[in-house]
């Protein structure tokens, strides 16, 4: 940094630094105004709490200065272009916030007798029928909390559909490229991985899974489109074998968004597919959550689903909450209380703005500005397989060979031209991954513009300027952190310095 | 539609560059027997005004807990919740941010979630938090498996006094890992004894506190009895106001706690989402599932956070992860952070005082209403009341007077005729002398 | 003369006075990254060749050692715990894991040779 930038407080203009809280501590001090309690005797059995808890004290601007210093550090979708594949950073409409707020819905408490919440249940059926609709499938679960969670429910449910016919089976098979949560989940539900390989066009080689289908497959998990951005062309194919084989179908939906409105999965012979609510249907990321993973059901696994369960009833709705009174073999419960309720609420008003004619442009457009970062892209880059693609693309660091700048160099250049990065190193299936997804919510011009950084950066590193790269990023925040340091000696909560604990 | 940037015209040069005629080229590989000719059966697009009027029709359908007197607990609290909060955690750059996977530009998301981990330790009074997990009832379930992968073994004994959702959800979630699960008899007069179904085969034993029936309890005995049979003792905590007039999990002697964190910063939203947390002792770190932060300095040695260990994590150990979980309750635990942030230690306390104040008050009034019995000698902020008819009847009669009298046991623990005149009451700061007047009234009616 | 011997997964094994000595080669070292974590087997263990023996970790990844032959284990390296950039440093020398008593010396000598294990290595890139 030179002497003429460096600063008395390290601020520099907007960019402006902040502590945490616990070194901002004023004793004594809330920033919440409460009423006394009135005097009298507890009823806590010699229980209650003897000596300090260490938060600190801070009035309300001294709060809000410090999140809002805070939030300034962040990227996020409002920023700009966040092209992380399978993620579908789109747009998180501001409707959608303003209706989950409503007291008549965001005030419910889960256990309010079920007659005071006909509206609440109207809301779920509803939202379940939609994604019903856009799969073509008969039946959902609107319980799993996130994708991981609903993957984890939908081989669940599968095995207990399976065990109900006396045919438990041990394996579950996983193409290479599947993202991790797939091995993850299918090993929480008890089931032994096996990987099926890629052919060379990117797509799983159904020859190599035909062989590994035998009658000890519970289920095979596919990503459609898959995790290089291309739809299995053969899926009708792999269905019909793994039907064949008296196994189920399970599909990662997490790319939804490049078929949505156009191709239903269940025209595609899948059993089980969850849906990320925060992907597709433009509920907000949040730093890392809240997610919603509802799970459609073909229908000899609707039986097994878990509980609750929203039914009709007449004009009305009931809420099935236990074994005893569903007529079916739910699998039990996934989740305290109902589901992602709020997540539900902001899906919803998302699907109804946009409609089955907006939702289908909502595909179009994912897929046309993903082809259109392919074509302006696939001479700079290096394109392992060939397009068109869907709603992402997938290049490898071939073009980076003999440059000494790696993927990740290459990606830290990229967030001081002012964007986020694109996914590096997923899938595992070509060296040096850059998987990119624009979504549908970007315009012409952002892409022409990342375009051209992307040309530019890699024209950089071609013409040897290594340095560059290496010592990226210089304007973000912060600058490269030590994650080895962090991960030898984890400091996961504060502590005071020792100078300050010894006064 | 207002949320797609490209007109025709950009659409056409794109197309063009791409060299094909029409977006149904980049379709090919769809098989001809999925392509459809009209687009699916659902109504068209609507403008904000259209949908606003739907959701607000659907909304004048419920008669919310926000609109009148509530005194539903059971695991989720209506407690009041400080505008700042909702109108930080609506900044563009905290809602729309991503996972903190490139740590350079998200230190806003990073440096809360190192916050929220300390203050979760700090109450709990354990040495580690997580960055958060689903919800209480999942973070008991990954509590319970995480005992298991410690100890090496596969009993597990759950308390009668363990909210049973949370009961449920660690018996499904772990129905096909070959864990035997142990569940006692709902302990609603509270004391039951657990020690003595402890032994060398016991993973660990799972208990709540306040109970799920609102007794209080020192579990130190008990954790003792754990260790000495070298099983763990998990403490969940539905009710994080709680930890702010009560004796933390961790100086009873707890390995692990399962905390619900929604009473701070987060409305009821019907049960979801909300932000479950994970706390443990230091030397059971890498056995935790879910995201961790960890401080760090940058190249100009600047101090800065990070994602860390997470090689426990499916996106690197897939099938060998501690857990599957991906998502985090993110938003939902930056609302608990601002929260309690502003609360501070002070606030914090008050506000505990607070609801143990008023539901002392409230429990004494209505051991006053004849045929009323108050079953909780201890209790925080939520006891439980023996009626003279069926709770389940009970709240309906109430809830015709537009009063939301309580939780029945009953309506979680179905088929027990001793369970069905017992309803659980919380109180919380929100509610007020005219609320609890008008229950006390409702009920002198109704009974 | 100590025998030091490889398999395909990058272990090392060597033989001294009758006891194996394990640990990783460099080029698993630099494949791995700095190393954060190492996760060692109990002193007592015993294990089959091939068998998970130990995990390593570095920030980006998690690997299996698998034991290059059958035995028990006798030692592992306790400087390890505090200190596992040894194994990035040191990965033949001091960054060693654990030492075990050797079931079958035949299954060390149908191992690979240096050479031979440079080779493999050599055909990987």
């Amino acid at each position: 940094m030179a002497d003429m930038d460096a600063t008395l407080t390290g601020n520099r203009g907007l960019a402006l630094e902040e502590a945490v809280i616990f070194e901002q501590d004023s004793p004594g001090l809330s920033g919440v105004d409460l009423p006394e309690p009135g005097p009298g005797n507890d009823r806590l059995g010699g229980l209650g709490r003897t000596g300090a808890i260490g938060l600190p004290g801070l009035s309300e601007p001294q709060v809000v200065r410090h999140y809002l210093r805070l939030s300034r550090m962040n990227y996020g979708i409002d920023s700009g272009l966040y092209p992380l594949g399978s993620c579908t950073m789109k747009y998180n409409p501001r409707l959608n916030e303003r209706l989950a707020r409503l007291p008549g819905l965001g005030g419910l408490h889960p256990l309010q007798p079920t007659s005071t919440v006909h509206g609440a249940l109207e809301l779920i059926d509803t939202c379940a029928h939609w994604l019903k609709v856009l799969t073509g499938m008969p039946g959902i679960t609107m319980a799993p909390a996130a994708g991981a969670h609903g993957e984890l429910v939908g081989l669940m449910t599968i095995r207990a559909a399976l065990e109900a016919r006396g045919d438990a089976r041990k394996r579950v098979l996983v193409p290479e490229s599947a993202h991790g949560t797939n091995p993850a989940s299918a090993h929480a539900c008890g089931y032994a991985v096996e990987t099926i390989a890629a052919n060379v066009r990117g797509r799983v080689d159904v020859g190599a899974l035909k062989a590994k289908l035998d009658v000890d497959v519970a289920a095979i998990m596919l990503t459609n489109p898959n995790t290089c951005g291309l739809f299995e062309t053969d899926i009708i194919e792999i269905a019909d074998a793994v039907h064949d084989a008296g196994a189920f179908f399970y599909c990662d939906g997490a790319n939804f968004n490049a078929i949505v409105g156009r191709v239903r999965p269940g025209d595609l012979g899948i059993d089980c597919m969850h849906l990320n609510l925060h992907k597709t249907f433009s509920t907000p990321h949040g730093g890392g959550g809240p997610g919603s993973g509802p799970v459609v059901l073909s229908a000899p696994l609707v039986p097994y689903a878990p509980l609750p369960v929203v039914e009709r009833r007449g004009d009305g709705f009931a809420l099935v909450e236990h074994a005893g009174d569903s007529s079916a073999h739910p699998l039990g419960r996934v989740k305290g209380f109902h589901g992602q309720f709020g997540m539900f609420v902001r899906a919803l008003a998302y699907m109804m703005s946009l409609g089955s004619d907006g939702l289908k442009q909502v595909a179009e457009d994912a897929v046309l500005n993903a082809n259109y970062l392919l074509a302006r892209l696939k001479d700079t880059l290096s394109l392992p397989f060939e397009g068109p693609c869907m709603h992402e693309v997938l290049f490898d660091d071939s073009f980076l060979k003999d440059t000494g700048v790696t993927t990740l160099d290459f990606a830290k250049a990229m967030i001081d031209e002012g964007f986020h990065p694109m996914t590096m190193y997923f899938p595992l299936v070509v060296h040096g991954a850059l998987l990119m997804e624009p979504t549908e919510t970007e315009s012409k011009a952002t892409l022409d513009q990342f375009i051209r950084t992307v040309k530019g950066l890699a024209e950089r590193a071609r013409a040897g300027d290594a340095r560059h790269f290496k010592e990226a990023p210089r304007l973000a925040p912060r600058r490269r952190l030590d994650e080895t340091a962090a991960a030898r000696n984890p400091v996961l909560v504060w502590r005071p310095p020792p100078a300050q604990a010894a006064e | 539609m207002r949320y797609l940037p490209l007109t025709d015209g950009d659409r056409r040069e794109m197309l063009a560059a791409i060299g094909v005629g029409s977006v149904d080229d980049l379709f090919v590989d769809v098989p001809q027997e999925a392509r459809r000719d009209r687009p699916v059966e659902l109504p068209e697009h609507l403008g904000e005004m259209e949908v606003e009027h739907a959701f607000a029709a659907m909304a004048a359908r419920n008669l919310s807990a926000a609109d009148v007197p509530s005194f539903l607990g059971a695991g989720a609290y209506g407690h009041h919740v400080p505008a700042a909060v909702d109108h930080l955690i609506q900044r563009g750059e905290f809602l729309t941010s991503y996972t903190p996977y490139q740590p350079e530009v998200s230190q806003g998301t990073l440096a809360y979630l190192f916050e929220f981990q300390t203050q979760v330790a700090l109450i709990t009074g354990m040495e580690v938090a997580n960055a958060s997990l689903y919800d209480g009832a999942t973070a008991c379930a990954e509590a319970v498996t995480m005992a298991a992968r410690i100890t090496k073994r596969k009993k597990v004994v759950l308390s009668g006094g363990l909210h049973p959702h949370y009961r449920e959800v660690t018996e499904t979630m772990t129905r096909f890992l070959g864990i035997e699960m142990a569940a006692a008899e709902p302990d609603w007069r509270g004391g039951e004894d657990l020690a003595s179904g402890v032994d060398d085969g016991t993973a660990c034993v799972v208990v709540q506190n306040p109970a799920f029936f609102g007794h209080l309890t020192d579990f130190t005995p008990l954790a003792d009895a754990c260790h000495a049979a070298g099983a763990l003792l998990v403490v969940v905590v539905t009710e994080v106001v709680s930890l702010g007039a009560v004796r933390p999990p961790g100086e009873m002697g707890a390995d692990i706690v399962a905390v619900e964190g929604q009473s701070l910063g987060n409305a009821l939203n019907f049960g979801g989402p909300t932000v479950g947390v994970l706390a443990a002792r230091q030397k059971h770190l890498r056995q935790m599932p879910g995201r961790l932060v960890g401080e760090t300095t940058d190249v100009d040695g600047r101090r800065g956070f990070v994602l860390t260990l997470s090689t426990r994590e499916q996106h690197i150990r897939r099938e060998k992860a501690t857990s599957n979980i991906c998502t985090n309750a993110g938003l939902c635990a930056l609302a608990f952070t601002i929260h309690l942030t502003l609360l501070g230690e002070v606030g914090f306390a008050r506000l505990a005082a607070l609801n143990h104040a008023r539901a002392v008050g409230l429990a004494d009034r209505l051991a006053g209403i004849d045929g009323i019995d108050v079953v909780n000698d201890t209790f925080f902020n939520e006891f439980t009341v023996r009626l003279p008819k069926p709770a389940l009847a009970v709240v309906d009669a109430l809830a015709d007077r537009k009063i939301l009298g309580g939780v029945p046991v009953a309506r979680l623990i179905p088929g027990r005729a001793e369970l069905e005149p017992l309803l659980l009451v919380a109180v919380t700061e929100a509610n007020t002398e005219a609320h609890i007047d008008a229950l006390t009234a409702a009920l002198r009616e109704v009974l | 003369m100590a025998i030091v011997k490889y398999t395909k997964e990058h272990e090392w094994i060597r033989v001294e006075d009758g006891v194996g000595v394990v640990g990783i080669t460099e080029y698993a070292q630099e494949q791995l990254g700095d190393i954060v974590y190492v996760e060692l087997p109990e002193v007592g263990a015993g294990m089959t060749q091939g068998a998970e023996a130990a995990v390593v970790e570095s920030v980006k990844a998690a690997s299996e050692v698998y034991a290059p032959v059958g035995g028990e284990v006798t030692e592992v390296n306790q400087n390890l715990a505090d200190n596992p950039g040894t194994v990035n440093t040191d990965a033949m020398g001091e960054g060693w894991f654990f030492k075990m008593k050797i079931a079958d010396t035949g299954e060390v000598a149908r191992l690979m040779d240096g050479v031979d294990y440079q080779e493999y290595v050599e055909s990987l890139s």
